[in-house]
């Protein structure tokens, strides 16, 4: 056994790859080789527009795909453990202790007629047996504390509770069974931006107090550049962009990720001029036969249309799957 | 000077609380704006910006004559809006017209493009003949970006991206040829690559065809695509009001201070001092004498509690309601 | 790709893929066929006079008379055939009639809200706290019992549920953006009503008329069945009727008994079948919002997670 220099990642995500099926139709794919990997107490931001695989991407390493989704490649690693080989007893023994969820509009997921308190307490209950009744309470105020929400409010309904409050009891209730890694899909997107600032500076204390690793799915660029140290930029179910956040606000290769920073508003630079991308996203079902990007792509040539990009290692942190970062002697990574 | 376009007054729109528990007598109320002036000239696009609950989509409804105002003036092309009997907001209509944020909801599933275009049209009874109407729908089509208009006549909005959605709205609102435009949030349902374009159109529209814009939103990146003036507004007041420039990069007042420090900026590299305001907004019915922005404001003084601050001008068209604007720097 | 019909065209492919929907769709349809095509089905003249002899009464089926005599000695088949028409008329036209005060009272209602609402809903509240039955049975009674009379009472008591329906759906509608839109280019109450609500209500009337026709049915049924029929048709109700007072029953004669059954049956089935089918096909595209429409996530069908896909397996 070779010595480890490196401490091996949290989540180790290799050519993943899901279908939806839809009979007597072709299957979409719906994502296709992603590759990524979390440390642990890292933050990773996945951006994306609508269409872009992120919510599906999300579920599949959950293992939560709808009926008609299918994992058709690839590997899902966390602390070497192959996901995907997994029973549903064993993934659902993992789910929540191991990662949690905030899913998007979560604030409306609470059950309107149980109290915030119980809500929480029931993941307690469920993931890790404990069933006495002081033990769960203090857990709960414990929780609650850590979210900045008064304990006393364990006893009140969700209607009770603000629309921000309500995002941070499903922030108590993802950390209920201690997870190594919390998936937040557009946590912040139907809140205020005070009430999200609130929610991005609990979630980077939390990340900081308890190592804990943060998958952030959503499109808005600021709050990936203000949270994560890396960002993935998908686009149309595959990885155009790859790296950390630095390189990729201000040294970004993909023509996709330049156009979507150059798409994206500034408020310290008012005077910035916005350009829209023209065209739409591919839909799943109709994929163009190259690159996805190829149909809205500025530096688009031949080559694009006809075949897929792999994805290039440009450095050992940054990749893309464009042409046009091909390395002149011709490896893909 | 020549007359502003719209002008107005001492707003005030209330909303009575429904109380039911039948102890209370006093009547409470939910003061959703709360004594609101400003002026817009033809072909001038104001932002209106603020978090939700600070009263600008009621005062957009307002405006439209959607709500009645409790008090103040609303003048347009100078005649007085506020309290007129219906007849006369029915012409004001035609020259003032509204989007709305969600272009999946606001559009009749069950209906073309080209009846939703029409609608106005049919509603004021213009456009005598079909193929007058039908040109009028076609240019305003175009106008809004879809093109070729024929195409998307046909069309149902579930056919149709969000994008799409949002300029067939957008189409229909300028089909009458109105002088002035309020969108509410009109693109914060938008993917990002669209968003842009949608903005550039309303931009586009206000200098090529000199139409007025209410532009509201929370969004305050998108504030500077579109808008001349800004606006901020909290609990129901406008707090700061001035030319986008000047407001946006020498804030004054400590709420928009506060919110210009919290939006996210896609620059890595950028280290600013956040200032996150605790808490929430309260609610706009038991009202803090004095500032209203004081219990949330972290530079307030005692005496911010005692009279509640007007707007008073801080450079050239550029104003804040604040008693401390004269103080040594606040902020550092 | 949805076509010019817009979600109409959806509707109808969702119903066609719900086998239970089709099945009551072709019975029903069954039951309408042969209403109308009685004259050619039957093997006698409705008012054939017979010369009735003791033996010529509950008559067994036999290939004279397919499913026997009855206590004239008439055919039971031909009496079948001819009263599928005055039930199936009764049902449709009392519905009808139901499903439109109930519609137009449930979009004032719930449109005009207010005092106007209230009085309304009151009132449909007293209707449908007074029963049905006894009050029709009142009403029958006391005026001449008519078709004409006994479809009106029928639907003229029969539409508290539709306008309690319509009136829910009207209320949400109200709230839709493109109502709001709408007021304000200026547009008044009945435009919007007709131009908005209206077609939105327009399917929710149609799967409430085909459920209220099983109910129009069983109505006229049971009112045939007391006595309160028109004596000058014979629907299925009275065929009861005739048959359970005359002796049908101690004289062993099933078949006089169960053809009026069966026909009521299977057309209410029919309706209940496809009623219930219309509500699931109009549920999820007509009235929603964008989420259920474009999004891959919820466009596909529902597989059973063992059901192996077409191509590869692949874990879930």
């Amino acid at each position: 056994m070779a010595y480890e220099m490196v401490k091996p990642p949290l989540l180790e995500v290799t050519r993943l790859g899901v279908d939806y099926v839809d009979p007597p139709r072709p299957p979409a794919a719906a994502l296709r080789e992603i590759t990524f990997t979390v440390q642990r107490g890292e933050a990773l931001g996945i951006v994306g527009e609508s269409g872009c695989g992120k919510t599906t991407l999300m579920l599949a390493l959950m293992r939560l795909l709808p009926a008609a989704g299918r994992i058709v490649a690839g590997s899902v690693r966390l602390d070497g453990v192959e996901l995907l080989d997994l029973d549903a007893q064993a993934m659902a023994a993992l789910r929540w202790k191991r990662i949690a969820m905030i899913f998007q509009g979560a604030m409306n997921a609470l059950n309107p007629v149980r109290t915030v308190g119980d809500q929480i307490a029931e993941a307690i209950r469920l993931h890790e047996g404990v069933t006495a009744r002081r033990t769960l309470d203090r857990r709960v105020e414990e929780l609650l504390d850590l979210v900045g929400i008064a304990a006393n409010r364990r006893a009140h309904y969700p209607f009770q509770y603000s629309g921000g409050m309500r995002q941070r009891a499903m922030i108590a209730m993802a950390l209920a069974c201690s997870p190594d890694l919390i998936i937040a899909d557009e946590p912040t997107t139907a809140l205020d931006v005070m009430i999200q600032a609130q929610i991005l500076q609990l979630l980077a204390e939390l990340r900081r107090r308890l190592n804990l690793s943060i998958l952030l799915v959503t499109h808005d660029l600021g709050i990936v550049a203000e949270l994560c140290d890396r960002v993935l930029v998908m686009y149309g179910g595959v990885m155009a962009e790859s790296a950390d956040v630095d390189t990729i606000y201000n040294a970004p290769v993909h023509p996709y990720t330049q156009a979507l920073l150059q798409a994206f508003p500034d408020p310290t630079r008012p005077a910035q001029k916005l350009a829209a991308i023209p065209g739409a996203p591919p839909r799943l079902n109709d994929l163009p036969p190259g690159c996805r990007f190829a149909p809205r792509c500025p530096q688009v040539f031949a080559r694009c249309r006809t075949a897929p990009p792999p994805v290039y290692a440009i450095t050992p942190a940054h990749a893309a799957s464009c042409f046009l970062v091909e390395p002149t002697e011709g490896g893909a990574a | 000077m020549s007359e502003p376009l719209l002008s107005v007054r001492g707003l005030r729109k209330l909303f009575p609380v429904k109380t039911i528990s039948w102890r209370s007598r006093q009547q409470r109320f939910v003061h959703a704006v709360d004594d609101v002036s400003f002026d817009l000239a033809a072909g001038e696009a104001l932002a209106l910006v603020g978090e939700s609950g600070c009263g600008k989509s009621t005062l957009a409804l307002t405006l439209l004559g959607l709500e009645a105002p409790t008090a103040g003036n609303i003048r347009f092309e100078r005649q007085e809006l506020a309290g007129a009997p219906a007849a006369a907001w029915r012409q004001a209509r035609r020259h003032i017209q509204m989007i709305f944020q969600d272009p999946y909801e606001s559009l009749n599933p069950l209906m073309t493009v080209g009846e939703i275009v029409a609608e106005p049209l049919e509603v004021h009874k213009i456009g005598g003949n079909r193929d007058e109407r039908r040109k009028r729908i076609l240019l305003a089509l175009e106008d809004a970006g879809l093109k070729p208009a024929e195409h998307f006549v046909a069309r149902f909005p579930h056919e149709l991206s969000g994008g799409q959605r949002q300029r067939v709205a957008i189409a229909a609102a300028l089909v009458l040829e109105p002088r002035l435009l309020v969108a509410d949030e009109p693109v914060s349902m938008l993917d990002v690559s669209i968003r842009a374009e949608i903005l550039s159109l309303l931009a586009d529209l206000k200098t090529r065809r000199s139409i007025a814009l209410l532009f509201i939103t929370h969004d305050l990146g998108t504030v500077s695509a579109v808008a001349d003036r800004i606006a901020v507004m909290y609990l129901g007041r406008i707090v700061e009001i001035g030319a986008v420039n000047s407001v946006m990069t020498a804030p004054q007042h400590p709420y928009t201070r506060a919110l210009l420090s919290v939006v996210p900026a896609p620059n890595p590299r950028l280290r600013r001092q956040h200032i996150i305001l605790q808490g929430e907004t309260p609610d706009p019915v038991n009202l803090p004498t004095g500032c209203r922005f004081a219990p949330r404001c972290p530079v307030a003084v005692a005496r911010c509690r005692e009279s509640d601050p007007a707007l008073r001008p801080v450079a050239a068209d550029h104003a804040a309601a604040c008693i401390r604007l004269d103080d040594p720097p606040l902020f550092p | 790709m949805e076509q010019a019909t817009g979600g109409y065209r959806g509707v109808w492919r969702r119903l066609r893929h719900n086998p239970m929907g089709m099945i009551g769709l072709t019975m029903l349809v069954g039951a309408v066929a042969v209403a109308v095509l009685a004259p050619w089905l039957s093997p006698y003249a409705p008012d054939t006079v017979t010369r009735v002899t003791i033996m010529d009464i509950y008559q067994p089926p036999s290939p004279v008379h397919w499913l026997g005599t009855d206590d004239a000695g008439r055919d039971v088949l031909t009496n079948f055939l001819y009263g599928a028409r005055v039930s199936l008329t009764v049902g449709f036209f009392a519905s009808f009639i139901a499903v439109t005060i109930g519609g137009l009272l449930g979009i004032t209602a719930g449109f005009l809200g207010g005092r106007i609402e209230a009085v309304l809903m009151r009132f449909t509240d007293i209707m449908l706290v007074i029963p049905d039955l006894p009050l029709a049975v009142v009403i029958v009674a006391l005026t001449k019992p008519s078709l004409t009379n006994i479809i009106l009472v029928i639907g003229l008591l029969g539409w508290t549920g539709t306008a309690r329906l319509v009136r829910a759906q009207t209320m949400s509608i109200k709230q839709r953006k493109f109502v709001l839109r709408a007021r304000a280019v200026g547009a008044g109450n009945r435009y919007i009503m007709r131009r908005h609500i209206f077609p939105l209500v327009l399917p929710l009337m149609v799967v409430n008329t085909v459920l209220v026709i099983s109910l129009a049915i069983l109505n006229e049924s049971t009112l045939s069945f007391l006595g309160l029929g028109d004596p000058a048709t014979l629907s299925w109700g009275q065929m009861l009727n005739y048959a359970f007072t005359r002796g049908a029953m101690s004289a062993g004669a099933w078949w006089a008994l169960i053809s009026p059954g069966f026909g009521i049956v299977w057309v209410v089935l029919a309706c209940t079948l496809l009623g219930q089918a219309l509500e699931q096909a109009l549920n999820p595209r007509l009235l929603t919002h964008h989420l259920a429409a474009d999004r891959t996530l919820t466009s596909l069908r529902r597989l059973q997670p063992d059901q192996a896909p077409a191509s590869g397996t692949g874990t879930q």
